[in-house]
């Protein structure tokens, strides 16, 4: 329950280290223009053009199989792109260990690191504190030294959450990291994304096929069709959002539509 | 409450039973002389030579001497196994380069070469640690190589975008993943290595638990023979519990080996 605490407007996490940039909305821009890329002959984006402000937290949505994960592992420098440019603010997206994490919907703990060994992979010094600090972000600073073998799928992606934030990323990718998660796990963890890019201030881009989590969520709803942007529309409704409220359900409304009119001309 | 604890005594003393039985079971029809001792000697007669063989001093030379041939085997043909399964599991190159012919040496029974080995090194220590080295290499590198490819693809993938550096993900993320395997094959390979060094001592020695049994043969020693016997069995089932050991301390992380 630890997780709705965390609604309420958190204070600022007091570290003992010195971050590798100063606290506070340090969100790296991104500028895509005319991205495609392609396996074997077969084209799957086909013209991204998109820009995210620093800080921005972006939804991206589509059917199965249009390219949203693709575009996802462009972004994180796990693929290399056919054409076009992508451009974080910081440099060039050069691929491993920069600002950037990603989180997948399988957790991808190492099953032989105890809990906050997972948190504190990659870090140097003395991360223990800091790892335990990321921990207590996600409501898990009890179970630092369980094996992740024990914990539920919920209490995994949690701690898979803690890992990416606890290097304060500058730009935060989420591969439908809820997408195996019961609805009241999904919801919980909802409002803790909200909560820590509250207050960490990175950008985020969050892949998902629920239109009412993408809605909940993000700033700006696009979504990915036949390989280029079809639809981007900002959501302006004060948060928390209220899934109840008339304006809430119309916009899902108007995305949900758009998704479903191509899946009626398609077939 | 002691209901529990003698269950509880019950379940470690029950595996014993049947070898204590068939022990009792020797010793009685020996006494009996109902086993002539020319086939079989009395359990009690074992047990005086190897009281008298630790008395002499001579007992504890042989065992050197086969642990000694056994450990400097093993670490030979362990080691060349297990870097070799490491960079064939690790570059495609070196497996496209080593592979078959690995594959090709593997498929020859090492005990097969015993003729070709005598001619090679004569019947010295050089010829029974080739054939250890030989046998043990092999489930190393199987198991070392398996192990490796298999670890989850995904896993690296997080551990390269998670800035970690190359020497970090062999130590961090592939070796651990291939741990089970490469334990898997660690036993196997123990198994090997005493087959290998009974078969070796006992064709030619100068020394070693082997040598005993086939000296003691000649003088028509069948308590020494036995003694000789037993002793491999022992040694084996410690290498195995050795080896169970360190999977368990090693493994437990592995929801198969953790404490329900
Ligand atoms: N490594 C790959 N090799 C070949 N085809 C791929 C690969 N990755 C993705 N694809 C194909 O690209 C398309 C888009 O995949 P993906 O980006 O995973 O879609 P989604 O929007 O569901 O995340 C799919 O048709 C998929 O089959
Ligand atoms: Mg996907």
């Amino acid at each position: 329950m630890t997780v709705l605490a965390l609604h309420r407007p958190a204070p600022r996490p007091q570290h003992t280290y010195v971050p590798a940039r100063p606290q506070g909305s340090d969100g790296v821009g991104v500028r895509i223009a005319g991205l495609t890329k392609g396996f074997g002959d077969h084209p799957v984006l086909r013209g991204i053009d998109l820009e995210l402000a620093p800080g921005e937290f972006v939804a991206v949505v589509g059917r199965s199989g249009c390219g949203k994960s693709t575009l996802l592992r462009l972004l994180a420098g796990l693929d290399t792109s056919d054409g076009g440019t992508l451009r974080l603010d910081d440099g060039d997206v050069t691929g491993f260990a920069g600002r950037t994490r990603i989180m997948f919907q399988d957790s991808r703990l190492l099953p032989w690191k105890r809990v906050i060994d997972n948190v504190g992979l990659g870090l140097r010094g003395d991360w223990r504190p800091v790892a335990q600090e990321a921990l207590r972000q996600v409501g898990l600073e009890r179970r630092a030294g369980e094996w992740p073998a024990v914990l539920s799928g919920g209490q995994r992606q949690r701690v898979a959450l803690a890992r990416a934030l606890v290097s304060h990323p500058g730009l935060l990718l989420l591969d439908e990291p809820l997408g195996a998660l019961d609805a009241l796990t999904r919801i919980e963890m909802q409002s803790l994304v909200e909560a820590v890019w509250r207050r960490q201030g990175f950008t985020a881009v969050l892949v998902t096929h629920d239109v009412a989590e993408a809605v909940t969520l993000a700033d700006r709803v696009i979504l990915v069709e036949e390989g280029r942007i079809a639809l981007d529309v900002p959501v302006d409704l004060p948060r928390p959002r209220e899934r109840s409220h008339p304006d809430f359900a119309a916009l899902e409304g108007r995305i949900l539509s758009h998704l479903l009119r191509r899946e009626d001309a398609d077939a | 409450m002691s209901r529990a604890i003698v269950r509880a005594g019950a379940d470690r003393l029950l595996p014993w039973l049947l070898p204590v039985l068939a022990l009792a079971a020797w010793e009685g029809l020996a006494q009996a002389g109902l086993i002539s001792t020319r086939v079989l000697p009395k359990l009690s007669d074992v047990a005086l030579a190897g009281v008298r063989l630790t008395g002499s001093g001579e007992l504890f030379g042989h065992l050197q001497a086969s642990f000694a041939r056994a450990g400097a085997g093993f670490l030979i043909g362990g080691g060349l196994g297990f870097v070799l399964g490491l960079l064939n599991g690790i570059f495609p190159v070196a497996e496209k380069l080593l592979d078959s012919t690995v594959q090709m040496i593997r498929n020859v029974p090492h005990l097969a070469m015993i003729p070709l080995v005598i001619l090679w090194f004569g019947i010295d220590e050089e010829a029974k640690l080739f054939l250890v080295a030989l046998g043990v290499m092999f489930p190393i590198y199987l198991n070392t190589f398996h192990g490796i490819r298999t670890v989850d693809a995904g896993l690296i993938e997080m551990g390269r975008s998670y800035g970690l550096t190359h020497w970090q993900l062999l130590t961090e993320v592939i070796l651990p993943g291939a741990l089970p395997s490469i334990l898997i094959g660690l036993r196997f390979a123990l198994g090997i290595m005493w087959l290998t060094l009974i078969v070796a001592e006992t064709i030619s020695a100068s020394s070693g638990i082997g040598y005993m049994a086939m000296n003691a043969r000649e003088f028509l020693q069948t308590d020494v023979v036995v003694l000789g016997v037993l002793l491999y069995a022992l040694l084996g089932k410690l290498a195995d519990s050795v080896a169970r050991l360190l999977e368990r301390w090693s493994l437990g992380w592995h929801p198969a080996f953790q404490k329900p």
